[in-house]
């Protein structure tokens, strides 16, 4: 039964768009798919390989200029932007890992962290490439319904899931957690620890720049605040993981679910909704203090805690 | 070079210097947090941004000057920082997790809590400095005649680098001349070693974060009457700081000093030759320069020097 579960769960998202969701709720589901799958991808990097990058907005960014940049200068479908973007983003994941990886836990976070802040800054200020804050518009959107959206998102993410999951129960995937749990020990053990985060890295910076391309098309408008957003994409992506579970493989559909699903019904309290960051501050210092593994990976312990207000109450 | 080319290239360094005194002060606060406790403080910034909070709502409600709130707002920043230090992170220090980057993300949470709610309590506009000397400056020709270029100082520029220069000198006496000092240079060098020695390693914990807070809320003051004040101004400082961190050299005073100097020099280089909203890039190429052929920092340069004799 646990085997077929993934299946069983995609065949169900599948037939959802027949069952006839409103505009809405289908918006909602593809930002909660969107998010899952930025989500798995850090995971990858974070969770399993042990490297915490705050600037995972860079990839996404870089993805979703590259198919803004191909409609804007080149008059292409922006749809070419997921192949090609898969190209651009892994160059651009090989140069920064190259200077970001040489730095180890907090540095490397912080090293990141300035890697998405740099290229919002180049963004805003290579006008006649990006078209500045001014932003890209891409005038015809393909299609007005959701549905076909709904559908390519959901097959990145089948597709992501299934090859995160042959990833880590391959080789690779124990070399990545041996790093994770010591860099100096796997590296005496014949592990070349610098090509394996750069592997990590760059795999993990593709998948979140499709998800970067996809959101291109989908909204039809990207501006450098949007997507290299410090707090609205980098740290959303962490607070998925660390709210589902880092290092499993179930964590981010829960973050993301509970994240996205949290973020608009805040947004819909009348005088609350300007508080949403200071809702998600509080969630992420209650979550480190007593989930640190997250929902997903703290389970059993949250049974535990509801099980003994129950009793108490 | 012209004696123009002359004046703006002097002009751009005084500039640059004045700007990297107040950084120094910035950068100082997060060495000292990296280096007792080996985390980083990603909520510097927004710890700087209450500071300058306070000090804007002093001068405007009680008119007190923002100099004479840094006697006000760092005692503040101090007791805010040993509250979270005890009741946030030092608990998180002892929780099993799989990710030992746990601490510096619920740094990240406390940041986005403060700038969030400074967002709603004073909402995003920017506020420009209060004081009225802010526009005054020094002029070269009024001391000397007959100079053959012309150079101005701001007022709140020079008196805000000359208080920085104080706090500073007053640190450096305090690490290296008090007991209280030398415990938590101790504890940065050796955590076990420092436990030892009968160093009250956890209470040094806690005065560091709290003098980290401190130094950042004494450069919030100094910062108000010279720049734009807003909610989310946090970010970037706290990128300033980290920037000088690794600069510096990790966990070293004088590193972040001279550090703090680089920085504000090449900043302002960068807002003349190159245009003024690339200045925070060429923050970033410092940095990434510096990682590649410098990994240790100006302090490993230091050391070496030091070494050699």
């Amino acid at each position: 039964m646990k085997r077929y579960l993934p299946l069983i769960i995609l065949a169900i998202l599948a037939v959802l768009p027949v069952i006839g969701l409103s505009t809405y709720m289908m918006h909602i589901l593809i930002l909660v798919i969107m998010w899952s799958v930025i989500g798995m991808s850090w995971n990858l990097l974070g969770g399993y390989c042990g490297q915490v990058s705050f600037g995972h907005a860079a990839y996404f960014g870089v993805g979703a200029y590259t198919a803004g940049v191909l409609y804007s200068k080149f008059d292409l479908s922006p749809w070419w932007g997921l192949p090609l973007c898969v190209v651009v983003v892994a160059l651009f994941s090989l140069v920064l890992g190259f200077i970001v990886l040489r730095l180890r836990g907090p540095f490397f976070a912080l090293a990141t962290l300035a890697s998405g802040e740099v290229m919002r800054i180049t963004a805003e200020n290579w006008v006649d490439f990006t078209g500045g804050t001014m932003g890209i518009l891409i005038q015809r959107r393909t299609w007005v319904e959701k549905t076909w959206y709904f559908y390519i998102i959901l097959i990145i993410a089948a597709l992501t899931f299934f090859m995160i999951k042959k990833l880590v129960e391959s080789k690779l995937g124990y070399y990545f957690v041996a790093i994770r749990e010591d860099q100096d020990a796997a590296e005496s053990l014949g592990i070349n620890t610098t090509l394996y985060k750069t592997i990590a890295l760059c795999i993990s910076g593709v998948i979140t720049g499709i998800a970067g391309a996809f959101y291109t098309n989908y909204m039809g408008y990207i501006d450098p605040h949007v997507v290299f957003a410090l707090h609205d994409i980098s740290i959303i992506t962490i607070m998925i993981v660390m709210v589902g579970g880092v290092a499993t493989f179930w964590g981010p559909y829960v973050g993301a679910l509970i994240m996205v699903l949290l973020a608009e019904y805040i947004r819909s309290i009348p005088g609350l909704g300007a508080a949403h960051q200071t809702f998600f501050g509080i969630l992420l210092i209650v979550i480190i203090i007593f989930l640190p593994n997250g929902i997903v990976g703290d389970f059993q312990k949250l049974k535990r805690l509801v099980g003994l207000r129950r009793a108490s109450g | 070079m012209t004696s123009v080319q002359i004046e703006v290239f002097l002009q751009t360094l005084i500039a640059g210097l004045l700007l990297g005194g107040l950084y120094a002060l910035i950068g100082l606060g997060m060495t000292l947090i990296m280096g007792v406790m080996k985390i980083i403080n990603l909520a510097h910034g927004e710890l700087m941004m209450v500071a300058m909070y306070i000090a804007y709502w002093m001068f405007v409600l009680f008119h007190i000057d923002p100099y004479l709130s840094i006697f006000i707002a760092t005692p503040i920043l101090f007791l805010i920082g040993i509250a979270l230090q005890k009741f946030l992170i030092n608990p998180v220090l002892k929780v099993e997790s799989i990710l030992p980057e746990n601490q510096v993300i619920l740094t990240v949470g406390i940041g986005m809590v403060l700038a969030n709610l400074a967002t709603l309590f004073f909402k995003s506009d920017y506020r420009s400095t209060p004081v009225d000397y802010a526009t005054n400056a020094f002029y070269l020709s009024d001391f000397w005649k007959t100079s053959p270029i012309e150079l101005s100082l701001s007022v709140p520029w020079t008196v805000s680098f000359v208080f920085a220069v104080i706090i500073t000198i007053s640190l450096w006496f305090f690490l290296a001349k008090t007991d209280t000092g030398k415990s938590i240079r101790a504890t940065a060098q050796d955590t076990d070693a420092a436990l030892l020695m009968g160093v009250n390693v956890k209470l040094m914990r806690v005065v560091t974060f709290g003098i980290g807070a401190g130094l950042v809320g004494a450069a919030g003051c100094l910062f108000l009457p010279i720049y734009y004040l807003f909610p989310s101004l946090g970010g970037q400082f706290t990128l300033i700081a980290f920037v000088i961190t690794i600069l510096g050299g990790l966990g070293s005073t004088i590193g972040a000093i001279i550090g703090g100097l680089i920085l504000g020099v090449f900043e302002s280089m960068t807002a003349t030759y190159v245009g003024m909203g690339w200045a925070p890039v060429g923050r970033f190429v410092i940095f990434v320069v510096c990682l590649i052929f410098l990994p240790g920092g100006v302090a490993s340069i230091l050391k070496r020097k030091r070494l050699g004799k």
